[in-house]
């Protein structure tokens, strides 16, 4: 009989804790086929945020450390300098990386951090209830912005990969999306790529993933997928934002 | 021992290297700067890290990054930096992770001042991030103690995988003595079994986390925890004692607070007074049973703090209320004089 389709090795066997339709667990599934293909597992070191993927420690099958809340690219950062022959990624959500770790990721980023940052945007807090995340785009409603983000008042969204792009230090990032097959291929690629990078010491890479949270939108799993892609995408254009892992080191 | 002359900031930095130290994160702030400055120049030059990071948390969570590592780091800043630390000595103990800190005091609150204080004894004692746990304060009162404590700190803090402080101030941070740099043989545990190096599909995973989502559990892992602090006030706590043998006043004060009052207590001896000296090492574990046995010879207690007192409620916790204990205080970033400790002496006498 000829296996088509299993668990990557880098996945534990672990029942996952996301809710039914949500979207981390493709996310995650795509990170441990990257580890798998790129045959990591035993040297990587993850670092699991706080938010819905704080329990990542558990469905991941290499090292892991559980971080404070947006401190993860900190953390990451005193793994790889006491060990640089590690591959140190984190995965965070929204708030965790664009509020309150703001600073860390854009720091992390601008030293040229050689570590890999897994960003989850689903434009909302998940894990607390569904509150305005630094992501929500204007006039979403969610448990604390209820009439909509008032932009006048909640100002406005960040975005990360425009953002870091700026910054000298960062050497790739891109902005993916997992709400079809190509665009979960595409995710995929990037995901590779980003910890391809790392092992060929380029330095700081990023790759934010537009994600759905049918919970807290209030939706089922197909119509928050539309919804991703109807009112997300035009607001976070997909694309690479930066890429100098071609360059020559 | 050929001794070398040099700055309490710059000898806890160097002691820290010759104790393998070879991770350093920091952020600028007065009158810690040295250490940091010591560093930036030392570790490029042992194939050590010295990173400045953006803020005093990040620099504490690159400590928890290296620390989970199985690396020996360590960060260092001033009163308002610690409490920006607060958070991730939290972590460092929920997980339990051992780590190296130095807070170089200041006055407070607020921006407060930049001269020496001793104004964060609450938080480094009784508090310093939330919940139940206990960091280790080691309070120097010389630039040799700051070099042997050094040492100490990062051994205790992997025998027991905690957090150990060392609690100076801008007095001890800035001034400079002549020291003996002797790196006594580690007493630390070899191995690091439960650090995230990478499997290398040799054994099982390892992870860093405090997180337990089972109150049954967490309560387990506290207790467990709060039994190796149990083990950690058997083993090392340490006070000094002056002269207190036949005295009927003690005086208590650590740090830069202490020699001062050393100088007071031989004072108070040349006017016909046996006054002595009680001088706390470890601020946690606190020498309560030192104080408790004086508390039945003394007729009384002074406390001599550069803060408005906070140790003090240590003090007559441990004399059990069976003597008065007076304060002597200056605080802002004063600092009090030989003859203001005699004056309190001779007032409790009185």
């Amino acid at each position: 009989m000829k296996t088509v389709f299993q668990r990557p090795n880098a996945l534990t066997d672990m029942p996952t804790s996301y809710c039914p339709g949500c979207t981390h667990g493709i996310i995650h599934r795509l990170v441990a086929e990257t580890l798998d293909e790129l045959e990591l597992t035993g040297r990587t070191v993850g670092i699991a945020p706080v938010g819905c993927a704080v329990l990542a420690y558990n469905f991941f099958a290499c090292d892991m450390v559980q971080s404070a809340h947006g401190r993860a690219p900190a953390v990451a950062t005193g793994v790889k300098r006491a060990n640089p022959d590690n591959i140190v990624f984190t995965y965070q959500g929204d708030g965790d990386l664009a509020a309150i770790g703001t600073a860390e990721t854009v720091h992390a980023a601008a030293r040229g951090e050689n570590i890999t940052i897994i960003f989850v945007n689903n434009a909302i807090y998940g894990m607390t209830g569904g509150q305005m995340a630094p992501t929500t785009m204007p006039g979403q409603v969610t448990q604390t912005s209820p009439y909509g983000r008032d932009t006048t008042t909640a100002g406005f969204p960040v975005h990360v990969c425009e953002m870091l792009a700026s910054l000298q230090g960062t050497a790739y990032c891109e902005r993916v999306a997992v709400d079809s097959v190509p665009n979960i291929r595409k995710a995929k690629a990037a995901i590779k790529k980003a910890f391809q990078n790392q092992v060929d010491g380029k330095g700081f890479s990023l790759v934010e993933v537009l994600s759905t949270c049918p919970t807290n939108w209030g939706l089922t799993p197909v119509k928050a997928l539309d919804w991703l892609r109807d009112n997300m995408m035009p607001y976070y254009p997909l694309g690479v934002y930066k890429d100098r892992s071609a360059e020559e080191l | 021992m050929e001794k070398v002359l040099m700055k309490g900031n710059e000898a806890i930095a160097e002691a820290a290297v010759m104790a393998g130290c070879k991770h350093f994160f920091g952020y600028p702030i007065t009158p810690q700067n040295e250490l940091a400055a010591y560093m930036s120049q030392r570790m490029p030059r042992v194939g050590g890290t010295y990173l400045q990071a953006e803020s005093e948390i990040a620099a504490i969570n690159m400590v928890i990054g290296a620390a989970a590592a199985g690396v020996r780091a360590m960060t260092s800043s001033s009163s308002p930096g610690i409490a920006l630390k607060s958070e991730g000595l939290s972590y460092l103990a929920g997980c339990d992770l051992p780590a190296v800190l130095v807070n170089v005091q200041r006055a407070g609150p607020g921006l407060g001042g930049i001269q020496p204080s001793q104004a964060d004894y609450f938080m480094a004692v009784k508090g310093g991030g939330h919940g139940d746990f206990h960091t280790v304060v080691f309070a120097p009162n010389s630039i040799q103690e700051m070099v042997d404590y050094t040492f100490a700190a990062f051994d205790i803090a992997e025998k027991y995988r905690v957090t150990v402080m060392l609690l100076t101030d801008g007095i001890l941070g800035q001034m400079m003595e002549p020291v003996a740099l002797i790196a006594p043989e580690t007493k630390a545990p070899a191995e690091k079994p439960w650090a995230v190096t990478g499997t290398k599909g040799a054994r099982p995973k390892n992870i860093v986390n405090s997180l337990y989502l089972s109150p049954e559990l967490l309560e387990k892992v506290n207790i467990a925890r709060f039994e190796r602090y149990d083990e950690i006030k058997r083993n090392e706590t340490r006070c000094e004692l002056y002269k207190t043998d036949d005295a009927e006043i003690c005086v208590v004060a650590y740090g830069a607070a202490s020699r001062i009052s050393r100088n007071a207590v031989e004072m108070a001896r040349a006017k016909g007074i046996r006054a002595g000296l009680i001088r706390p090492i470890t601020l946690w574990p606190f020498p309560s049973d030192a104080i408790l046995e004086a508390a039945d010879r003394v007729k009384a207690f002074t406390v001599v703090e550069m803060s408005m007192g906070q140790m003090i409620q240590d003090v007559e916790l441990a004399a059990r209320c069976k003597k008065p204990v007076n304060l002597c205080f200056r605080t802002g970033g004063m600092v009090p004089s030989p003859e203001e400790v005699l004056k309190s002496i001779e007032e409790v006498l009185r």
